[in-house]
């Protein structure tokens, strides 16, 4: 839960990574200008679909974009506990990765070293960061093995990561992730790959930890049902941009922003009767060329000629504090009259 | 009217061969493991399980793209399994696939009208490919282009119009949607849902989520390890699930809601392999039922009729959980 | 040298670039080959191997002697390079440039119809085994297993000896009996990984027969690999030819080729390098120009590679 008045753990302003393309064709603008903050102890969930800049987002804060082609713009910010990760020299930034702040990622199997065994792995953090010695990490990793609820981990850890199944070794990389403690955990789509009934395993267990190691968590998904049932707040990413923000509850209550609202009515519900699902026209634009003015207007069943001429600015809805919206109807609701 | 008859269905992958591939092989997989089911004709029957459950296997046997090892898959009344070549390709035209990947079902190296216009021509159809793209809601102009030059959803489109291309009266969906984006992932369901209207389709519809099946499917059946473990109507079996399995799979489901009341069951433990499924019950290892007894342990339930139309593979399930 | 081949050489690499220039502007219309023409060394490859075989062609007006001519054996033998003998004469007074460009007929000859049989073969033999897999994979692969071990020389030696005289044609059947095995296991690799994509599953879901899923589906998607190991196969021969040549098992002397030149020469190799230098380094270019075009072939064939 956030702490009122708490101070930011993780500020991130004015976020620019570009790529680019091959033969310089053009710069893709991947994340274009993304700013948001996380406190201490909270989960940000961070929602899209693919193509709209969210793990990149996320890469780009431990500074894991892949330069070239890709780069941070000047200006941008990534702020952790007072200090610029954006300008930390490389052994600092080291120091803060996997360390105070750590990442999951969405494939299991190629996050994982084939050679290496699961406890050689989840170990090696630790004895980087806390130079720990080989038995100390060793114990220090079967400790870690029955915190993510492995069992046997006395067994599993000497065990390869292709030993393990899917859920498994997910649990591995949270393990490995876990393994100092860190401030901020990074979790990109952590349940994508798994089976439904793993997924709830791992959400559970995520849950479980956030609550007795009391870190952040930054959730990176494309699930709006993952995001409801485990962040307090939600950062909602369009074409490189953050389109809208609000805390859990009021985002899927009153939704703003034409994007979101359609994301919503197009999951399909499980509580809901037969019905046609709502579709949101068209595809995402490409990252080499977004649409002039809001750049959900080539989509977005309410544009007027506004959205076209001129970009919005992230407005505030009103309805509750941090509740913001990237949409021209946040000051003339009235033109919320659907063209088809 | 019944179109789509299968009994018994059976498919056990042959597990490796030591010395150099000649010698005996190891035990089998049981991927399929005596699966029966009926679609009437113009219906949609969904198919739900999660990795390892076998039920692309069933999908793919079923067109024989894969042998069966047994059973029998009965389509308008002509025995699939025991066709040979010629009739088998003649019978083709009438049951088509519709893959998950977007990114593997289309031959890189041609473009949709090649794509499109290869089985007019293997059965000499005079359909064009202009009508094709048209019905599934693409622009002419994509003809001209290659796969990789289209997003996810137009590539899917494109497969569907190659599965219409011949006409089929018969539908296995395999995936359709798993790989899309949520708002891509609607249009392609919708564009599903009109074709089967127009057209008079029968669908399987293979899904590992019984969310997205609640939209399209008429009757819902849940496979677990190569076996059904529940059919029924798809009001019925959201409304009142008799497998352990199926509740906890419709539990899992993460809703947009953040006020949802539902009471969430976390299955322990993995999917076994189906190499080595569990004796009795195979889903007895990570079943949270109350009653779980011994009986679980060593006697495999068969699938029984619990109402009228609602069959479920459990010993215990009319009571509640 | 006299003028006659100097003007000769002179059209010739005329001819070349002219060819080369009206295919790169005739590529420029077709997305394809414009991808063909994508990489600069691609353009020299082609340009290269062009070159060579237009005086391989024109041997008779390119070359100045008579290449089975001993000139001189007195005094003409292992002569440096100058202006009369362009690249020197050999152990037996023969002019080394006159032999280079007739060699350059049976070298590259042989070169390609060797590795063209190698990789036909290899390929069907791949493309089957892994295609129908089960009993017919298992034994095709045992049999390139045991191929690969056995040593080529062995088979070859064993070849000549039925043989007793090999005429050309049946060098390269030879040549390319034996070559194909490494290829084979490339393609088995790569079809077998592509029958489980689903667009072949879906080819066969259409009714399409196994040659047209084979051909039109499979192999297409596996032109790279096919392609650059045919690429290596034209070098490999040509290093073969030299082995074989070097035994004295090869083209009977004193017909030139590029290999025998090599052996032939070998002994003089500090005291004449030129000698074996000039074909040693025909062979190196012909390998080199034709990875550059096998580059480009394999960009032309795959429309994902991004046209220039």
């Amino acid at each position: 839960m956030t702490i009122p008045g708490a101070p930011v753990l993780l500020r991130v302003r004015n976020l620019k990574t570009y790529f680019v393309t091959e033969h310089g064709k053009g710069t893709a603008q991947a994340v274009d200008d993304v700013s948001f903050d996380l406190y201490p102890g909270e989960t940000l969930g961070i929602v899209g679909e693919s193509g709209c800049g969210k793990t990149v987002t996320s890469l780009s804060i431990l500074r894991l974009v892949p330069e070239p082609p890709g780069h941070v713009l000047p200006g941008s910010l990534i702020e952790f506990e007072g200090r610029n990760l954006l300008a930390l020299p490389a052994p600092e930034l080291r120091a803060v990765r996997g360390n105070q702040i750590a990442m999951i990622f969405q494939e299991p199997m190629t996050s994982l070293n084939p050679v290496f065994t699961v406890g050689d792995q989840i170990a090696e953090a630790a004895i980087i960061h806390q130079h720990l010695s080989r038995s100390a990490a060793r114990a220090r990793a079967i400790e870690m093995l029955r915190l993510v609820g492995i069992p046997d981990p006395d067994e599993r850890v000497d065990h390869y990561p292709h030993q393990l199944s899917g859920g498994m070794r997910q649990r591995v990389m949270i393990a490995m992730a876990l393994v100092c403690h860190p401030k901020v955990l990074i979790a990109d789509e952590p349940t994508t790959a798994l089976d439904v009934t793993i997924q709830a395993q791992i959400l559970e267990l995520l849950d479980r930890l956030q609550h007795e190691l009391g870190m952040s968590v930054l959730l990176i998904t494309h699930d709006l049902g993952v995001v409801a049932g485990h962040a307090d707040r939600v950062v909602v990413m369009y074409a490189g941009r953050v389109v809208e923000t609000a805390p859990t509850d009021a985002l899927f209550e009153r939704p703003t922003h034409p994007y979101t609202e359609g994301l919503l009515a197009a999951v399909p519900r499980i509580d809901a009767p037969r019905t046609r699902l709502h579709a949101i026209p068209g595809q995402v634009p490409a990252a080499t060329a977004w649409p002039p003015g809001c750049r959900f207007h080539p989509r977005c069943p309410y544009a007027w000629d506004k959205c076209v001429a001129q970009e919005p600015p992230l407005l505030e809805v009103g309805d509750e504090a941090g509740h913001t919206a990237r949409c021209w109807l946040v000051t003339e609701p009235e033109r919320k009259v659907s063209k088809r | 009217m019944t179109l789509v008859d299968v009994r018994d269905l059976v498919k056990h992958y042959a597990g490796e061969r030591r010395w150099f591939g000649l010698g005996r092989p190891q035990a089998p997989v049981r991927a399929v493991d005596g699966v029966s089911f009926t679609i009437a004709s113009g219906r949609t029957l969904g198919l739900v399980g999660e990795s390892g459950s076998g039920k692309t296997t069933v999908g793919r046997t079923m067109l024989r793209l894969q042998e069966p090892t047994s059973g029998k898959m009965l389509f308008d009344g002509n025995d699939v399994f025991a066709l040979d070549v010629t009739r088998l390709r003649a019978l083709r035209r009438r049951m088509q696939i519709v893959f998950q990947d977007p990114y593997s079902s289309l031959n890189p190296r041609m473009t949709v009208d090649d794509t499109l216009r290869e089985p007019l021509e293997i059965h000499g159809l005079n359909g064009t490919v202009t009508a094709l793209l048209d019905e599934v809601g693409l622009d002419a102009a994509f003809a001209k282009r290659y796969p990789h030059e289209l997003s996810g959803g137009q590539r899917q489109r494109v497969g569907i119009a190659r599965a219409l291309s011949v006409e089929p009266q018969f539908i296995v969906c395999d995936e359709p949607v798993s790989a899309l984006d949520v708002s891509v992932q609607a249009q392609v369901l919708n564009l599903l849902a009109d074709l089967q209207a127009k057209r008079r389709l029968t669908y399987l519809f293979i899904a590992h989520d019984l969310a997205v099946v609640r939209h399209i499917a008429d009757d819902v059946a849940v496979m677990y390890l190569g076996k059904l473990v529940e059919r029924a109507p798809a009001g019925e079996i959201y409304a009142q699930p008799r497998h352990p399995y199926t509740r906890a799979l419709l539990s899992a489901v993460p809703e947009p809601n953040p006020h949802t009341t539902k009471r969430r069951i976390v299955l322990p433990g993995d999917i076994p392999s189906p190499a080595h499924p569990p004796p009795g019950c195979p889903f007895h290892p990570r079943c949270p039922h109350p009653k779980k007894s011994q009986r679980c342990r060593t006697e495999p339930p068969p699938l029984r009729p619990i109402t009228p139309g609602h069959d479920a593979a459990c010993h215990f399930a009319e009571e509640p959980m | 040298m006299t003028l006659g081949t100097w003007l000769a050489l002179f059209v010739a690499l005329v001819v070349t670039a002219e060819i080369v220039r009206v295919l790169r502007h005739r590529a420029m219309r077709h997305e394809r080959w414009r991808r063909f023409f994508r990489h600069r060394t691609t353009t020299w490859g082609l340009g290269i191997l062009t070159f060579l075989v237009i005086v391989a062609l024109a041997a008779p007006l390119v070359a100045p002697y008579d290449p089975d001519k001993q000139l001189d054996i007195v005094h003409l033998k292992n002569h440096p390079p100058s202006w009369t003998f362009l690249l020197g004469t050999d152990v037996l007074s023969r002019d080394v440039w006159s032999r280079t460009v007739y060699g350059a007929r049976v070298s590259l000859g042989i070169g390609a119809l060797g590795a063209l049989v190698a990789v036909a073969l290899g390929t069907l033999v791949g493309a089957v085994a892994g295609y129908y897999q089960r009993w017919i994979d298992a034994v095709l692969m045992r049999g390139v297993d045991v191929g690969l071990a056995l040593p080529r020389i062995f088979i070859l030696l064993m070849a000549v000896a039925l043989w007793d005289g090999l005429p050309f044609a049946a060098l390269i059947i030879v040549i390319g009996l034996t070559s194909w095995f490494g290829t084979s296991r490339l393609v088995r690799a790569e079809v077998l990984s592509l029958r489980q994509r689903d667009f072949v599953v879906a080819a066969r879901a259409l009714g399409a027969g196994s040659g047209r899923v084979i051909f039109r589906h499979v192999l297409p998607n596996a032109a790279a690999p096919i392609i650059v190991s045919a690429a290596l196969g034209v070098g490999n021969v040509l290093l073969l030819e030299a082995s074989l040549s070097f035994l004295g098992i090869g083209v009977k002397p004193p017909e030139p080729t590029w290999g025998n030149m090599i052996a032939d020469n070998a002994p003089s190799i500090y005291t004449a390098p030129w000698s074996t230098l000039f074909p040693g380094l025909a062979i190196s270019l012909v390998v080199l120009s034709l990875n550059a075009v096998a580059d480009g072939v394999r960009d032309a064939l795959d429309p994902r590679a991004e046209a220039a």
